[in-house]
């Protein structure tokens, strides 16, 4: 049968008070409560349920960052996945980790664990992106399910209902295929003692971004400001090529 | 139609001025003035506010009670700073009011005699979880549903369930209870220590700082002298609980029953069968009937029992099944039950907007809930009885009941600009409560004395029981600051 690959971020809670760090440079995160973003949380939901169906065999959860990411993988594997992998990132390299290199990790493990779905969640807490479902799709070249509010499996094929501006829509995808989960999809359950003590006996592999083949350094660079909208029109004009904006 | 101004016709007077706004202030005005800077000087000028709206705010709670704002409102940041405050309202005889969530349901935060609210709300820390040991200190400011996200992770939740998102430690000082009382206890049970600011500022920890076991015979029990206080005893600024495994699997379900004896000897049986069950709660058609329409549902308008069941996959098959086999022998009808969370809510919605759906009778209507609680084996001739009175009174007053303690409220709608309405059901409340009461019973079950039982208090108690707790009032707060107006 197949394997799910479910992706889950250690996030500030979304109950905590954010507060700016007295240089501006960011938000303090030491001594604040973490935990799994809710949106991780129904897709771990989700994909446990599909096992308990019996659609899927096995269901992996996945999570980027430092040591403390395992804790959040901890409770994946808590509220029923079967095992864990611990993508080490940390330092600088953690901090300008975005969607972009997240996908490319996923897009690797995907291939590699030969999984039939990806499921995330549609959109982390803390930077709001909805980006790594689409683009890690986008990767693989893989059919997506974003804003999944129902997710029904018949043979290879998904139905996926996705709540959109306009309502609802029903489309059907082939697998394999990236889902991601919104908020109506289903209603997490708490991990339970027992279950918590299961999964302090479940594997989390540990591996790093360039064992899977995947350069995370961030292309992302600084921009350049302009005192008025004339100047920047002037360069713009100036570097476009056939009517195109080009950098 | 003329009253006299006595304690017992307290309700009816709060409910028709239940618009108007009095500040009584029996004490020392200068000493109020006086005292302000120096509240300024220990909560900064942000966290003491003298603006109506905000008084207004404070002085009010979810009861039927007029709103009794107090002279100032200050906003506490540490015990440190509550010692401080306390301090200065006993120099100043300023009474003192602690606010949590102003949840309440019984007027315990309306500043009777004006005075000082010590609102807690900033004092919201999760301190001490310890998972091996099943407890967690917490502060005032943290609620109940606020703490069990907290602890999510942890697989340990905190069962005490009185429906609002309360105060935890403003639960303590009420004794609150709630659905999962028959499983899991009430505030008496679950509190293992607490931080308390007495009248003068003093700060005791009443099982001794940082002790938190499960059990102990060590000296004079004052933690649970301090539970269900209501704030006359002191001020209580940290509560150490004990929490439980959150259960593997729950499952709901629903029966329905010819008579409300049926649906009552089916709850005690299933007591005496040894189902550990984790709710058990009674609707009356009345209630049923309201259900239905305010969530367009269709349960069969008759007495009805919701249930809830906690524990792992295999005991839950025996305990629904023992279950069931029991409302069938009691003539219990249309037995549905649910095993997932989106279906075990649909199936309780109609016991969670009970209130809303008594609202809805009679719009415009304010509501009261009665609060009463007897043996288990007396629950069914109270119920009857009470719904004979309410019939032959033209009262609206559909049931909700945890049948599992025999505590069951009657949940009032009535219209408080009708003076005649409103002393049927002041009188209603009055013949109900002395009608558990002899039935071995208590006035209020969960919702605790406040402003409107202090009669009844008495009459439960009797006068050398009552001495007492004004012996220990008398120590504890000589200058009668704390609370005044509750509970004694």
């Amino acid at each position: 049968m197949s394997r799910v690959l479910v992706g889950v971020k250690r996030v500030i809670d979304y109950a905590v008070k954010i507060r700016v760090k007295p240089d501006n440079s960011g938000v303090v995160t030491d001594g604040v409560k973490h935990s799994m973003n809710p949106f991780c949380e129904i897709a771990v939901e989700e994909a446990v349920r599909l096992k308990e169906k019996k659609f899927i065999s096995e269901v992996v959860a996945v999570s980027c960052g430092p040591a403390q990411a395992t804790e959040t993988i901890r409770t994946a594997l808590a509220m029923g996945c079967d095992r864990g992998i611990h993508v080490e990132v940390s330092g600088k390299d953690y901090e300008s980790l975005g969607p972009l290199q997240v996908s490319k990790i996923f897009a690797a493990l995907a291939k590699k664990e030969e999984a039939s779905l990806v499921i995330l969640g549609k959109q982390a807490i803390d930077d709001d992106c909805n980006q790594t479902g689409q683009m890690t799709a986008a990767l693989l070249d893989w059919p997506q399910g974003t804003f999944a509010s129902e997710v029904e499996i018949t043979g290879d094929k998904v139905k996926v209902v996705r709540e959109i501006d306009g309502g609802l829509e029903t489309i059907k995808i082939n697998m394999p295929a990236v889902l991601t989960a919104d908020l109506r999809l289903n209603t997490p359950r708490y991990a339970t003692l027992p279950n918590i003590m299961k999964a302090k006996k479940k594997k989390i592999a540990n591996v790093k971004p360039a064992d899977l083949g995947v350069d995370i350094v961030s292309r992302a660079c600084r921009g350049t400001e302009w005192d008025t909208v004339g100047s920047l029109y002037e360069q713009w004009r100036s570097r476009s090529e056939h009517g195109a904006l080009v950098f | 139609m003329t009253f006299t101004w006595r304690p017992a016709r307290r309700l009816l007077a709060s409910l028709v001025q239940s618009r108007t706004i009095i500040t009584e202030n029996k004490f020392n005005k200068a000493g109020l003035e006086r005292a302000i800077p120096a509240f300024r000087s220990v909560c900064g000028d942000g966290g003491v506010s003298l603006s109506e709206a905000v008084r207004e705010q404070h002085g009010r709670d979810e009861s039927v009670h007029r709103c009794c704002p107090p002279d100032v409102v200050v906003w506490p940041r540490c015990v440190e700073e509550v010692s401080a405050l306390a301090k200065i309202c006993r120099h100043h005889c300023l009474p003192i009011i602690p606010f949590g969530t102003g949840t309440g349901l019984e007027g315990g935060v309306g500043a009777v005699e004006g005075g000082v609210c010590f609102s807690l709300r900033n004092m919201d820390r999760v301190l001490d979880v310890h998972q091996e040991d099943f407890d967690v200190t917490v502060e005032p400011g943290v609620t109940r549903k606020g703490l069990n996200s907290y602890l999510r992770d942890t697989g340990l939740w905190f069962p005490v369930d009185p429906g609002a998102d309360a105060s935890i430690c403003g639960m303590a000082a009420t004794s609150a209870s709630g659905t999962n009382a028959v499983r899991y206890g009430t505030m008496r049970e679950n509190v293992l220590n607490l931080e308390v600011v007495l009248a003068d500022g003093t700060v005791i920890h009443t099982a001794g700082r940082g002790r938190r076991t499960r059990k102990t015979s060590a000296g004079y029990n004052l933690t649970n002298l301090f539970v269900g206080s209501e704030g006359t005893l002191g001020l209580i600024t940290k509560t150490t609980l004990r929490l439980y495994g959150v259960p593997e699997a729950m499952v709901s379900a629903v029966c329905t029953f010819p008579s409300v004896q049926a649906a009552v000897d089916s709850t005690v049986q299933i007591l005496q069968a040894g189902v550990p069950i984790a709710r058990i709660e009674f609707l009356d058609d009345v209630m049923i009937d309201a259900c239905n329409r305010f969530n367009s549902l269709s349960y069969p308008v008759a007495p009805t029992l919701f249930l809830e069941f906690h524990g792992s996959e295999k005991s839950l098959e025996e305990q629904v099944t023992v279950t069931e086999e029991i409302t069938r022998d009691n003539s219990g009808s249309d037995f549905n039950w649910a095993r997932d969370a989106e279906t075990r809510g649909r199936l309780w919605k109609a016991r969670h907007d009970a209130w809303y759906a008594a609202l809805a009778l009679r719009p415009g209507c304010k509501a009261y809930s009665t609060d009463v609680c007897v043996p288990l084996s007396h629950l069914p001739q109270i119920i009857v009885e009470t719904k004979e009175d309410l019939v032959r009174n033209r009262l609206t007053g559909p049931i909700a009941g945890h049948v599992g303690d025999g505590n069951f409220h009657c949940l009032m709608v009535l219209d408080p600009n009708d003076p005649d309405e409103v002393t049927r059901v002041h009188e209603f409340t009055e013949r109900l409560a002395r009608r558990a009461l002899a039935l071995d019973g208590t006035c209020t079950g969960e919702h605790g004395v406040g402003l409107g039982k202090r009669a009844l208090l008495r009459e439960e108690m009797g006068p050398l029981a009552i001495e007492v707790m004004q012996g220990l009032k008398a120590t504890l707060d000589p200058k009668n600051l704390m609370n005044p107006g509750k509970v004694l």
